[in-house]
């Protein structure tokens, strides 16, 4: 069934898909029968047999493949050349672009008498879709979006349960008033309109809303919303399709449709629990065979969404369960590769997706039939317009009775204003059959004229208006490892204040479900001692990936990225010991080996698995294990780098400041090694004592480790006190680092008036203190 | 010889319960326990009357959740006049919590009780209890800017204080640990490992947003709490630092 359907659906693309583009537009210009016309030298073979074709013409049967590509092709340029047109895209959603363009292909393709594809249901249900939707579930923010459950539940039921009702009810009592030409429009096919057209689009609201980066509250809300009203839509729109064809409707089948609801998002949840669970558990066993973990994440999904398709479950809800359940076991499990890999498959799948999707929406505008009834389309798209702003107030005006964090009116316009329409409402009236409705065409009209203005008119001004109503924006800011100590430490407290109040709220049982989580599933579904790391570690260990990726990635420049805090190294915040006991490798033991540990797992393991070449494993390029030697001898360069500019700070800083002789007296009793040697040493050849000799492979760890942190450079730093130089030697290395300095002088000079006398200006005041 | 201290002292301020300013002042100024512990006895004998609508007004609880919150503090202090850290830890839910103790630390140190003393007491009344319950109601729905961010500041403060257990102003390293061991004292040997670890990158962290670049001799002593704001940006105390305390009684249904 599933490769008839594929096959299917295939043909539908043959007969929809044609080429627009490139040299190949003439040939097939009746693309469905095969006949004499269509290649000539098909024809000629049998008779010119005598000769070996050499060069051969068969375009028919790749056909197929060459057109989707081709499709492909032309939507990825397109937003290509969005991006290239920077100042278009600020004013102009790609969303609305896209539909140009497709609106511009299809009058092409009519122009040299083509038949322009229509968005084909069952692709766009079946291949177009269920990218976006896992991109979706699988990347959703799911603490805000259970925060705010109650709120996204409100209006993606009873919201869209009052736009389908008021819209239908109304839309047929303007054909009832209306007369003559849509007399013959009855209620139930008013209200499976009002059903399709008040659902609001997933796709389009993540094309927009990505675009004008409101806050996250406000985008999970509209998000949220256009997800879960997926059960409604399809629940309404089976029960009226139904209805149709028998005609009555009684308090039983009223009854059995609100069952029906609950089966259908709570079957299309259950199902993708399910699935996630097995995908997270296939992950489990993965570790052997890297290349293809990713694949299962896509595979269950889709196999998910199916599965919910089957019976009729809503698959968009199978398809966010499922992401969101796989995500923190398959993280957990997968390599940071596969974790990278599926993130872009998934977002470059998504995208291509979205693209197509408004491109088709385009072109089947010009190719769809069309039947234009002023009235009703008018009447459609005020009705749309006018229940939306009603049921998002009356609707917030319950909601903010429970909520804590009210909706301001603000909010509740911009809730309103982002209910755009889009091509899901489309392909279902699409799928209607003629038969039982015979406005299908005027239904197909009205829904295309609601989705562009829509994503056109409210699409390009939203973004305006917001700014006007200083709608508070996302704020872009990395996830600080102070935050997460603390949103933890809040979570534990709130939790804690809850059981002494001695009522359990949501924080109660969030925690009961985490422990849960921890003591059962974790277990079962991650492999290793990761099922026992607490969160606030693995987010320690994924920032500590992220930094050396970015300190790679920064290249040879011995300056790290800003966002590492390279400016400021251990011993700033280490509590100051009295002189004899600052000796700091005692206290840099347990760090190191920590470290250590680290990079054991980290780095060596990738080194030691780069040896043999097999087809099967990723990694398996010469060139990284090249290229992991330039990057340890990169940072082992850096370091040195390092380890002599601070050097240098050290004998430069410490000039006699007038303000503050007690630090200077301090420093000088703390530092006593530095200082004696400095002076004593002016005519002795350098001994230098590196602790940690950069050649020794021993110290590969400890270098690495230096650079990888971006910070630890206390241990380094202690060895500094051991070198012994001369000036002239450390003179050169001053100039090299002299640019360095000079880069950060503003703000040192700004920190060391507080705690330290100064930069030194001079090199010969320096050791005056000793002098005397 | 308590109890008799308590109950004299009692007697004494039934008759200024007829002076209902007086008490008002009174309850404003009362700062040893044991005063507060007699304020908390005419609230067992009277228990709606002014003295729940002057902590209201103090706290900004409704008059319902104060009678809840103090039904649920006798309860706790087993129709006892004052609370003790022995009666928190008899909480079920609050045993597997890894932050139990500086929660419980958090109740009995006069830092939270807006009334600029300093130091940890024994025993709180019913109006300390309240008091620090008042900091985790969620922010009313019609504020100003201004008073947003002195809300914030309050929850904030209070955090502060929690982490800061010797209020000297700073969060020193030492304490950070200890914070980030005590988040991490539910998971074994792991997290007292790296517990370590997370606590020097997160002051390293700090340092150099509050900071900037510093000279390897610069001493970055800890987290003021002007640092503490700074870092917390990102995170919307505000809003989410509450928890959502009942107009119902459910103590019945949550024993």
């Amino acid at each position: 069934m599933e490769l008839k359907m594929f096959i299917l659906v295939l043909g539908l693309l043959v007969g929809s898909g044609s080429p627009d583009i490139g040299p190949n537009q003439g040939k097939c210009s009746d693309s469905l029968d095969p006949g004499p016309q269509d290649q000539g030298n098909h024809t000629l073979t049998p008779q010119s047999k005598k000769n070996f074709p050499v060069l051969s013409f068969g375009y028919d049967h790749v056909r197929l493949p060459f057109e989707i590509s081709l499709w492909v092709l032309l939507a990825s340029l397109m937003k290509l050349g969005f991006h290239m047109m920077p100042r278009l895209s600020s004013i102009v959603p790609e969303s609305c672009l896209l539909i140009v363009v497709g609106l511009l292909v299809g009058g092409l393709m009519k122009l040299v008498a083509e038949v322009p594809p229509v968005l084909e249901s069952k692709i766009f249900f079946l291949y177009l879709l269920p990218p976006i939707i896992l991109d979706a579930g699988y990347f959703m923010p799911i603490r805000q979006f259970t925060e705010n459950l109650g709120t996204i539940l409100m209006f993606a039921v009873v919201g869209t349960l009052w736009n389908a009702f008021f819209v239908g009810g109304l839309l047929y009592g303007v054909c009832q008033f209306e007369g003559h030409r849509l007399v013959n429009v009855d209620l139930l096919s008013c209200l499976l309109f009002g059903s399709i057209i008040s659902a609001v689009d997933p796709v389009a609201v993540l094309a927009v809303f990505e675009e004008i980066h409101i806050n996250e509250l406000l985008h999970i809300l509209v998000f949220g919303e256009s997800l879960l009203n997926d059960a409604v839509t399809v629940v309404l729109y089976h029960l009226f399709e139904e209805f149709s064809s028998v005609g009555t409707i009684t308090v039983m089948d009223v009854f059995l449709g609100v069952v029906c609801f609950l089966v259908v998002s709570l079957g299309g949840i259950v199902v993708g629990a399910i699935y996630g669970l097995l995908a997270a558990f296939t992950s489990r066993f993965t570790s052997h065979t890297r290349v293809i973990e990713p694949l299962f994440v896509f595979v269950y999904s889709y196999m998910a969404y199916l599965s919910a398709e089957v019976f009729h479950l809503s698959g968009i809800m199978a398809l966010i369960a499922c992401g969101a359940v796989t995500r923190p076991y398959v993280e957990a499990n997968i390599s940071h590769k596969s974790h990278t890999t599926i993130k872009y498959f998934l977002k470059m799948w998504s995208s291509v997706s979205d693209t197509l999707i408004f491109i088709f929406l385009g072109v089947s505008t010009v190719a769809g039939p069309h039947e234009w009834n002023w009235i009703f389309v008018v009447a459609t798209l005020i009705l749309c317009l006018v229940a939306r702003v009603l049921g998002v107030v009356g609707l917030t005006f319950v909601i903010n009775k429970f909520r804590i964090v009210k909706l301001t009116s603000k909010d509740q316009f911009i809730i309103a204003y982002g209910g755009l329409r889009g091509a899901i409402a489309f392909s279902l009236v699409y799928l209607l059959n003629t038969d039982h409705f015979p406005k299908r065409n005027m239904f197909l009209t009205a829904i295309i004229t609601v989705i562009f203005f829509t994503v056109f008119v409210q699409g390009m001004t939203i973004r305006p208006l917001v700014d006007l109503l200083a709608v508070k924006k996302k704020q872009e800011t990395k996830r600080s490892i102070n935050e997460e100590i603390h949103t933890q430490f809040l979570d534990h407290l709130l939790t804690g204040i809850e059981g002494i109040c001695g009522h359990y709220g949501h924080h109660h049982w969030k925690d009961k479900l985490n422990r849960f989580n921890k003591k059962y599933v974790k277990k079962c579904l991650i492999a290793g001692e990761r099922s026992k790391e607490p969160q606030l570690i693995a987010f320690y260990h994924k920032m500590e990936m992220k930094q050396a990726i970015e300190l790679v990635e920064s290249g040879g420049g011995s300056k790290l990225p800003s966002a590492v805090p390279s400016t400021v190294s251990m011993q700033n915040i280490q509590p100051k010991k009295s002189p004899q006991d600052r000796a700091l490798p005692q206290l840099s033991k347990a760090r190191e080996d920590e470290i250590r540990k680290i990079l054991r797992t980290n780095l060596q393991k990738t080194r030691q698995r780069l040896r043999s070449y097999n087809r099967h494993t990723l990694i398996a390029d010469p060139y990284e294990d090249g290229w992991n030697e330039i990057l340890i001898k990169r940072k082992r360069m850096m370091e040195l780098e390092k380890k002599i500019s601070q050097m240098n700070n050290y004998l430069t800083v410490p000039a006699p400041a007038p303000d503050s002789p007690t630090i200077a007296r301090a420093r000088l009793a703390s530092d006593p090694q530095a200082w004696g040697l400095k002076s004593l040493t002016e005519s002795i050849p350098t001994i230098k004592v590196d602790l940690a000799s950069p050649q020794s492979p021993e110290s590969f760890n400890m270098v690495d480790e230096i650079g990888k942190k971006g910070s630890q450079s206390k241990a380094s730093e202690e060895e500094d006190g051991l070198t012994m130089k001369v000036p002239s030697m450390t003179k050169p290395r001053k100039d090299k680092t002299a640019n360095e300095d000079d880069d950060k002088e503003p703000q040192q000079r700004l920190m060391r008036c507080l705690s330290d006398p100064g930069p030194a200006g001079e090199e010969d005041e320096e050791d005056e203190p000793f002098l005397h | 010889m308590q109890f008799a201290c308590a109950c004299s002292a009692r007697q004494m301020l039934y008759e200024c319960n007829r002076n209902h300013r007086k008490i008002e002042q009174q309850t404003r100024r009362l700062g040893y326990w044991w005063r507060i512990t007699v304020v908390m006895g005419s609230f067992q004998s009277l228990p709606d009357d002014h003295q729940y609508q002057t902590l209201s007004k103090n706290t900004g609880f409704s008059l319902e959740q104060i009678a809840i919150l103090h039904n649920r503090f006798k309860q706790l202090s087993q129709n006892e006049e004052t609370l003790r850290r022995d009666d928190l830890k008899t909480i079920q839910d609050l045993e597997s919590n890894p932050i139990r103790s500086q929660i419980i630390e958090a109740f009995f140190d006069s830092r939270n009780f807006q009334n600029d003393g300093v130091g940890s007491v024994e025993e709180i009344g019913f109006e300390e209890f309240l008091t620090v319950m008042s900091y985790f109601r969620a922010p009313p729905q019609h504020i100003t800017e201004e008073q947003r961010e002195k809300i914030r500041r309050s929850k904030l403060r209070f955090l502060f204080n929690m982490h800061d257990t010797d209020n000297d102003g700073t969060i020193t390293l030492e304490e950070y640990r200890h914070v980030v061991e005590e988040l991490l004292s539910r998971s074994g040997a792991l997290g007292r490992e790296t517990a370590k670890g997370i606590a020097d990158a997160a002051m390293l962290e700090v340092a150099s947003i509050s900071v900037g670049p510093m000279a390897p001799d610069d001493f970055y002593e800890g987290i003021t709490f002007e640092h503490f704001l700074k870092i917390l940006n990102g995170v919307e105390i505000e809003t989410n630092m509450h928890i959502r305390f009942l107009n119902m009684d459910a103590t019945v249904l949550c024993k």
